[in-house]
């Protein structure tokens, strides 16, 4: 059989080529010499040559022997090159049946989940011991970047936090009034803030925002450096990376966190008193005195009594994913987005643990 | 087109950052079928020119005619119908991330040709063998390369769509001497196979001397030299004089 090649095997000009020279193979003419003929080829590239050299081959395996015509020197390197490689194989994506996979992805899911609640163990372990070793050496404490922390994750947040939480105060407020009306009991509007506010709302909000604020600032910080192999060449350098990167974290947002709450509260009172005042008519001084007469000290105590705990799992998530970085700046992503998702279920649930505890000890 | 006629044009090119200019009407001319590298000393803008050629970066003024066309002054469309005719090795590979490495490959023809899925497989294998790779790495991610993988995949994918020009960033750095070696000779079999034109950023004295047909040197914003490894063996200019007569120099030339 003898087959001319012809015009342009530029791979812009291939496919009809291969499908024709596929069909061939699929049902070939009984012969004992194959011929191919290169004279009239205009147009030669890597894939024109790949698809050549693959027909050779094939003939051959048949038992064909193969004569290249007229090829070229340039034209036989690269059919040689490219028969150098070991002959093309196929790329293989594998693939499971759909069942098989599902189950592989639910263990998968749960491995993860016990891995990680692992690893936060160790790592709790691990911030629990350096905070003893710097107890008992305290000045190996890092002032700097403790009040560097402070500043960044407590002062810069105030605005944000209090706009929020007054218009959050605002909207309870609002809310409230209109239902409460309904019995004639739009006095209590103010019960409801205060009990609401300082009890859950405004600490759920402040660490919610803080979560997603310096949370996340904490796990890019320590990934990005994790990524520049900066935490390898402090452990080098006999530096301890948590000492140096994780406690002043972990304590300057512990510290800070009960100073916001205490703002949220202050402003989501005022949001509320602002609101009460435009919708019943109430004076300031006679919100203030409602207010004192809706709330114990416990109201106030609870909410604020939750935050360092709060605090300290917003740290410890943030700082532990920032460490789980590996390599790429992908990973920093990733790992950015879980330590706030995290972190946010975890105050959360935290909060619930906390709401069944005052429940049981009646407060 | 004709062997050693200009394939790569630029005039009065100049380019800023803010303040700082990194070139200041640079001239230089690649003729069609050579090997061209560009050497430098770092922050000479080797890299910056690279960008530039590729469209990247805006020149500040100056011309750059690619295939005896100005590609600034087309329209979108014809612009890459052209841009299809060169291929890029950026230092690291800049491979996408999401995508294996068979499927990086395939990214230019499945974007630009109709290719059965078989063809486009064995084309893809062809490449991944081509650069010298083994065939595992198909199904591999590029997060599960080494570096020198890396390089390997993204040249794969420059040469995916056979191109015309070759820009390669700094293409040695990082590999072990056999395998930069190795890349030596990749490229020159690809010059003379295919008639490639390759347009070489480096700083690795054995790759000018195993690959270059001419070198060009930028230096105070310009291209101050440009000739064959003799000619500048023989410049008196001090920074061409010292790069090319150091000791590293000796040693990568000793043995040739």
């Amino acid at each position: 059989m003898r087959i001319v090649a012809a015009g342009n095997w530029s791979i812009v000009h291939l496919d009809p080529i291969d499908r024709q020279l596929r069909k061939l193979l699929a049902a070939p003419p009984e012969a004992r010499r194959a011929e191919i003929d290169f004279t009239e080829i205009s147009r030669f590239d890597t894939a024109g040559a790949c698809v050549l050299a693959r027909t050779a081959t094939l003939l051959r395996e048949r038992g064909l022997a193969v004569d290249l015509k007229n090829i070229s020197e340039a034209q036989r390197i690269l059919i040689d090159k490219i028969g150098r490689g070991g002959g093309p194989e196929p790329v293989i994506h594998l693939s499971q049946p759909l069942y098989i996979e599902f189950t592989g992805k639910v263990g998968e899911a749960a491995r993860a989940i016990a891995g990680e609640a692992l690893g936060m163990l160790g790592f709790v372990g691990a911030v629990v011991v350096t905070a003893g070793r710097t107890i008992a050496h305290p000045s190996r404490f890092r002032i700097v970047p403790f009040m560097h922390h402070m500043e960044k994750a407590g002062f810069d947040a105030l605005p944000l936090v209090c706009l929020l939480t007054f218009l959050i105060g605002a909207v309870v407020a609002q809310q409230g009034a209109v239902q409460l009306k309904q019995f004639g009991a739009e006095v209590f509007t103010v019960n409801l803030i205060a009990i609401i506010f300082l009890r859950e709302v405004g600490l759920l909000l402040t660490a919610i925002i803080v979560a997603g604020r310096s949370g996340s600032a904490f796990t890019a910080e320590i990934g990005s450096m994790k990524m520049r192999e900066e935490i390898d060449a402090m452990r080098t350098l006999g530096l301890d990376p948590m000492e140096m990167l994780v406690l002043p974290r972990v304590l300057a947002l512990i510290v800070a966190l009960p100073l916001l709450t205490f703002v949220a509260n202050i402003m989501g009172l005022i949001g509320g008193g602002v609101v009460v005042q435009l919708m019943l008519n109430m004076s300031p001084g006679v919100y203030i005195q409602r207010v004192q007469e809706a709330i114990g000290f416990w109201t106030f105590g609870v909410g604020i009594v939750k935050a360092p705990f709060m605090a300290a799992t917003i740290a410890l998530v943030g700082c532990r994913a920032g460490m789980a970085v590996s390599g790429s700046a992908e990973s920093v992503g990733a790992q950015t987005t879980r330590s706030v998702v995290y972190s946010i279920f975890l105050v959360i649930v935290l909060d619930a643990l906390f709401a069944m505890f005052f429940t049981a000890v009646d407060i | 087109m004709q062997k050693g006629e200009p394939i790569i044009e630029v005039e009065g090119l100049v380019t800023r950052f803010g303040d700082n200019v990194v070139h200041d009407g640079l001239d230089l001319t690649v003729k069609r079928g050579e090997v061209i590298g560009i050497v430098g000393g770092s922050g000479t803008g080797k890299s910056v020119l690279l960008r530039t050629i590729l469209g990247l970066k805006k020149p500040d003024a100056g011309r750059i005619r690619v295939f005896g066309i100005d590609l600034a002054e087309l329209p979108e469309e014809e612009r890459r119908l052209h841009e299809r005719r060169w291929g890029v090795l950026f230092q690291d590979g800049a491979l996408f991330s999401a995508l294996t490495v068979a499927e990086n490959i395939q990214v230019p023809y499945r974007e630009h040709l109709h290719l059965s899925p078989e063809l486009m497989n064995e084309l893809a294998a062809v490449k991944i063998a081509m650069v010298g790779l083994k065939p595992v790495a198909a199904t591999l991610y590029p997060s599960e390369l080494s570096g020198g993988m890396r390089k390997r995949a993204g040249l794969a994918r420059a040469l995916a769509l056979d191109p015309e020009i070759l820009f390669l960033d700094e293409p040695t750095a990082g590999l072990d001497p056999i395998g930069a070696a190795a890349f030596d000779e990749l490229i020159n079999d690809l010059t003379e196979t295919l008639g490639l034109t390759v347009f070489l950023v480096t700083h690795d004295l054995d790759t000018l001397y195993a690959t270059c047909d001419r070198i060009a040197v930028i230096a105070e914003k310009h291209v101050i030299l440009i000739g064959t490894i003799d000619d500048m063996l023989l410049s008196r200019h001090s920074w061409v004089h010292e790069y090319f007569h150091g000791p590293r120099a000796r040693a990568a030339f000793a043995g040739k």
